[in-house]
């Protein structure tokens, strides 16, 4: 699953997922169908526009195969959202059976693959932002997982690092003030341990924190874990 | 543009009040996550186990409600319900009349701040006065509570010196514990004068009838002390099954509450003065109190009811950390109040609805809650309570997700907004095509458009693998 994000803004953080999972040896198929995994309208209240995205998703994904999505979020929807979501609803079984299907792509890679050393250097100071949606999975500690197996990789534990960064999907927008504020706090305990580059299992979160970063006039470089793993066997950071 | 109402009332807290509030949370968040980890093996499996007790307790209200009225009953106390607030502020204001009491002390309780006690009984000429140290500066305010178990975590010591300069209770002084000494003295002869004293209730055992109550001041030891008559009020879910499971919930109440082991004090109170026993109140009524539960029960977000008032996750939501209390015109504020407060409205829910708005649903008050409360969860249940109803509230600010959801069921139609995207890069953000696309730009950059650039990698690369595929078959 590519998310909507990768497939408008972030194509390159797809294809390194891509990329990676053939590196673990595995064959990717990415249906064409696919659009979004219908979180918008859910955290919207929304459920019946949601419901009808998740139908066409559970539609385009058909199957037995593994479901791996490059975010803890659309993961989390798949996994968690849509099944609370489809509660009441005659398909019910059809969504808890694409739920045990889904993964978030470094769950996937450690605890469905059993990878917990990964090739390659990537000589950087990384700031890792354990994006919310990882609570309560193995995502998060699968993400840290696999980075500090990477040669050169410095961690950089920092401030509240369990407040989250102020994304929250439309919250953004229709929260834009305390979006913000939540924002620049992230971003003052990140930028104090001066990383190289700022990382994350989801793009949304990223989306966020750079835009800001950027409009207050200190850019940050911000990777998807996919891109660490892809760079670091090619030599590290492009 | 226009804002969500608690999004702008965070853009216009002072700033001393934002840091008050922040500090004080994030200090007692980290203080309670420290303690926790450190008593306990496995944190989480408790926080389970007492969710899975509260639980049992709301599905089983019929059952319990009965057997804890006859304990109480038996142990001296006579028992009142209240299905509303005005049932509830009668109640009080009947045992008053029939007592001929006309003073009242109050300890700290959140359901008489919930029913609008004082306000009801000063209008039938009775003064409650509050002796919870917080409270007490609440009420010569003319504030409200903005915090759970912290009623003023919005003000600092220069301001609370200041109204008790204008109250007469000596000449300024900042000191914290001169403002302490100051109230004390003041408070202490009114529990001698008081005619009836009034609790909450913590926890009320059903197996032993006993009400349990905690505080760190002591002050609801004296309004139990000396008046010849205790009023409890109590809220219908704060039972427990039985005595043992208090071992759980006290541990747990005090270390998410205030991060400290077990409160200063704690009073387990088994009835009205005994004969023989030297003092204590003539009479005890419990007054238990639905006001919207059994509705919020049998709605599908009942496990709200297992809440047990710590305010944890107020202390670690980043919402309420920037917010502050009061933006949520309730006394329960934070992520508890967000669910509550529109569920107890019972009617009144659209005048609540933009509360479950009010989160980023990062889920750090699930993590928290002593008893496991789902709160994203019911959140998201309220948003679509409040999309099914229409309710303007829930719906400020709010891109509509009709076009949205059209496009994500037509591929062809995904694909095209995905070629068309590029339009954003050359637009002037004043044009933005959509509010929320200008509120995303007031604050933020938008990356450049990529639209269909993965899927056109994609295809190429594999049509480059098919071609070779061929190649090698010939």
């Amino acid at each position: 699953m590519a998310t909507c994000l990768c497939d408008a803004f972030y194509d390159d953080v797809a294809r390194a997922t891509v990329e990676v999972l053939e590196h673990a040896g595995c064959t990717v198929e990415l249906p064409d169908a696919q659009t979004c995994c219908g979180q918008p309208a859910f955290n919207g209240g929304d459920w019946a526009a949601s419901r009808r995205v998740v139908r066409h998703t559970l539609d385009a994904f058909a199957g037995a195969l593994p479901i791996v999505v490059p975010s803890g979020s659309c993961a989390a929807m798949m996994r968690h959202g849509a099944p609370l979501e489809f509660e009441t609803q005659p398909d019910l079984a059809g969504v808890d059976d694409t739920a045990r299907r889904t993964w978030e792509l470094s769950d996937f890679l450690v605890n469905a693959l059993g990878i917990t050393q990964w090739a390659g250097t990537y000589p950087a100071r990384v700031a890792v932002h354990r994006s919310c949606h990882s609570r309560g999975t193995q995502s998060g500690a699968a993400t840290l997982t696999l980075l500090a197996s990477i040669a050169g990789v410095e961690l950089l534990p920092f401030g509240e690092e369990e407040q989250c960064c102020g994304f929250g999907g439309t919250f953004a927008v229709t929260f834009p003030n305390i979006s913000k504020a939540m924002g620049t706090l992230k971003l003052e305990h990140v930028l104090a341990t001066k990383p190289d580059v700022v990382v994350s299992g989801d793009m949304s979160c990223l989306m966020h924190l750079s835009g800001l970063a950027e409009k207050q006039g200190q850019p940050i470089k911000a990777r998807h874990v996919a891109q660490i793993l892809r760079d670091a066997l090619t030599g590290g950071p492009r | 543009m226009s804002t969500q109402p608690i999004d702008a009332y965070a853009a216009h807290l002072p700033p001393a009040k934002r840091e008050a509030v922040y500090d004080a949370t994030k200090r007692t968040h980290e203080k309670r996550t420290q303690l926790l980890f450190a008593r306990f093996q496995d944190s989480d499996r408790v926080r389970q186990l007492a969710g899975e007790v509260k639980q049992h307790v709301i599905e089983n209200l019929d059952t319990y409600l009965p057997q804890v009225e006859a304990k109480l009953q038996a142990n001296g106390a006579t028992v009142h319900w209240a299905s509303s607030a005005e049932d509830a502020c009668q109640a009080v204001l009947g045992i008053m009349r029939q007592r001929g009491a006309t003073k009242l002390v109050k300890a700290k309780t959140m359901v008489s701040e919930e029913i609008e006690l004082a306000a009801f009984l000063a209008k039938h000429g009775i003064k409650a006065l509050e002796t919870d140290l917080g409270e007490f500066i609440i009420q010569i305010d003319g504030d409200h509570p903005s915090h759970l178990v912290r009623p003023i975590i919005h003000k600092n010591r220069q301001e609370i010196a200041t109204s008790f300069e204008r109250e007469g209770l000596g000449a300024y002084n900042d000191d914290p514990a001169t403002i302490t000494r100051r109230a004390r003295q003041y408070l202490r002869h009114k529990y001698l004068e008081a005619d009836v004293g009034l609790t909450g209730a913590n926890f009320v055992s059903v197996e032993s009838g006993r009400l349990v109550l905690v505080t760190n001041e002591g002050n609801s030891r004296f309004s139990l002390a000396a008046p010849k008559c205790h009023i409890a009020l109590v809220g219908i879910e704060k039972l427990v099954p039985r005595d043992e499971h208090l071992a759980l919930f006290l541990n747990l109440l005090a270390l998410s509450a205030t991060a400290q082991p077990l409160t200063v004090y704690t009073e387990f109170i088994n009835g009205p003065k005994a004969s023989g026993q030297p003092d204590g109140p003539e009479e005890m009524h419990v007054i238990f109190v639905d006001n919207g539960r059994t509705e919020a029960l049998a709605s599908d977000c009942r496990e709200i009811l297992r809440c047990i008032r710590c305010g944890a996750c107020l202390n670690v939501c980043p919402v309420y950390r920037q917010a502050s209390g009061h933006a949520y015109r309730s006394v329960y504020p934070g992520p508890v109040g967000a669910v509550l407060t529109p569920l107890l409205a019972g009617k009144r829910f659209p005048e609540y609805a933009d509360l479950p708005k009010a989160s980023s649903l990062c889920g750090a008050c699930n993590e928290v809650c002593p008893v496991n409360i789902p709160i994203p969860d019911l959140l998201l249940r309220l948003r679509n309570k409040g999309k099914r109803e229409h309710a303007p509230l829930a719906n400020v600010a709010a891109p509509g997700m009709g076009a949205w959801a059209a496009m994500a069921t037509h591929p062809w139609l995904w694909k095209t907004a995905l070629a068309g995207g590029k339009i954003l890069d050359v637009l002037p953000e004043s044009l933005a095509p959509h509010p929320a696309l200008r509120a995303w730009q007031e604050s933020r950059t938008l990356p450049g458009w990529r639209g269909g650039k993965f899927r056109a990698w994609f295809k190429e690369r594999n049509a480059a693998t098919d071609a070779k595929e061929r190649v090698g078959e010939k």
